[in-house]
């Protein structure tokens, strides 16, 4: 039998989600039977195959404009795209600057020293978005996984769900934000 | 109450089991003695109804009514749960989540709040419309308790209590719609709020983390509901 393609995206979140996935313990060696993973910070690999994958985990919300291209070749590129943990579903803690100006915002926060020739540096760093988005807002997503992080039992649910061909049934404290 | 019938009680069929109960009593005290589950949020034991929240919609005969504030009448088919009420039920608390500014991760009421727990209850997956990412300024003048107005659902549950249980009438509304708001005195800072008692009742009254204790981090504030309840019940007790 094939392999699966797993990809996951990191954006603007802690890594918890991902440490999350690797949470799930000993199912790890019976995902690791049934599934590979395309790019992923866990493989270092940067950019989605051409080939497609078959399932893109999500983690983080979207802050700036490199996470627009991401999101959306990752739409592109996989059959089933879901938002993983509470960055990537409500914005969560990222979106807290919401409501700031970003470049007012670096300037406070990085002083005068972070400008080139008097200019942000958006040619070396994507330039932020003004407002922090959920991942849903901007591509259509298929199931989100709630927390922060996600329980692993929940990230294990849902992909053992996939593999199997089904629908992951995701209800009552598996929905619990937070 | 008696689930026992008695020739003085009205008879109810609720989601097609009969049920008998006390005169006067509403839909969901009947629902509830019969162990049936409507979910709640602006109610509260104790307190008078404002049916405010809509969570606890149900069809009674064609009609949608809150269980909270419909009396139970002799013959009445009442039925709590349908996918339309449903629907009705998850919009309404998908939108408290887009209105106010939920942050649960770093929440004091994280896990022990009650529109959490309704989001978990109803099956909300994700909100289908732009969050507003309000900031409203927190007013932590007080120097027991503080107001995060972004985390309130508007269920007037402070407002109830201070006015019906403490008497003390320190909490009202302001404003409409989306703007509509908690405030204290007219909206003076909570510490110039001379009527207020700083007796607690709407920090243990209050279903989220809008009126919490100082002092607590992350998901530590842990409230009583109940006392409301409590405290009326041993009044009338004398
Ligand atoms: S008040 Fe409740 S729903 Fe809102 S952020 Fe706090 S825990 Fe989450
Ligand atoms: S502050 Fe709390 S109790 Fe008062 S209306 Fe808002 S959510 Fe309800």
């Amino acid at each position: 039998m094939d392999k699966v393609r797993v990809a996951t995206v990191w954006l603007s979140g802690c890594a918890g989600c991902h440490m999350s996935i690797l949470d799930v313990d000993e199912a790890l060696i019976d995902l690791a039977e049934r599934i590979e993973f395309a790019n992923s910070p866990l493989t270092d690999l940067k950019v989605f195959p051409e080939s497609g994958v078959d399932v893109t985990l999500i983690e983080g919300a979207v802050a700036n404009e490199e996470h627009l291209e991401i999101v959306e070749t990752a739409r592109k590129r996989s059959k089933i795209v879901i938002s993983l943990g509470d960055c990537a579903v409500t914005a969560n803690v990222p979106s807290l600057r919401n409501g700031i100006d970003p470049d007012e915002m670096i300037a406070e926060i990085y002083g005068p020293e972070a400008t080139t020739n008097g200019k942000l540096p958006y040619e070396v760093v994507p330039k932020l978005l003004d407002r922090v988005r959920p991942v849903h807002e901007v591509i259509h997503v298929d199931f989100f996984l709630h927390g922060c992080p996600p329980p692993a039992g929940v990230i294990a649910k849902a992909i053992f769900a996939l593999l199997d061909g089904q629908t992951p049934e995701l209800v009552g404290e598996d929905l619990k934000f937070g | 109450m008696s689930s026992k019938v008695q020739p003085d009680h009205v008879k109810l069929v609720i989601d097609g089991q009969d049920v008998s109960v006390e005169p006067g009593r509403t839909l969901l005290d009947a629902a509830t003695a019969a162990g049936i589950r409507i979910p709640t949020l602006c109610h509260l034991d104790g307190l008078p109804e404002a049916a405010a929240c809509r969570m606890c919609v149900v069809d009674v005969d064609g009609r949608w009514l809150p269980a909270c504030a419909t009396e139970a009448v002799d013959g009445m088919h009442v039925v709590t749960k349908t996918p339309e009420i449903e629907t009705h039920r998850r919009t309404v608390v998908e939108l408290l989540f887009a209105e106010g500014n939920h942050v649960c991760a770093f929440c004091v009421s994280n896990g022990h709040c009650e529109l959490q727990d309704l989001a978990c209850e109803v099956g909300l997956h994700s909100v289908r419309v732009p969050y507003s990412f309000r900031r409203d300024r927190i007013d932590a003048s007080h120097p027991g308790f503080l107001v995060d107005r972004d985390r309130c659902v508007l269920c007037g549950r402070c407002v109830r209590v201070c006015a019906e249980v403490e008497g003390a009438h320190t909490w009202a509304f302001a404003n409409r719609g989306t703007d509509a708001r908690v405030i204290t005195d007219l909206w003076e800072t909570w510490d110039d709020a001379e009527s207020c008692t700083s007796c607690g009742k709407c920090v243990e009254s209050c279903p989220t983390g809008a009126i919490v204790c100082k002092g607590v981090s992350n998901a530590e504030m842990v409230k009583d509901a109940e006392l409301p309840g409590e405290l009326v019940a041993r009044r009338n007790r004398g």
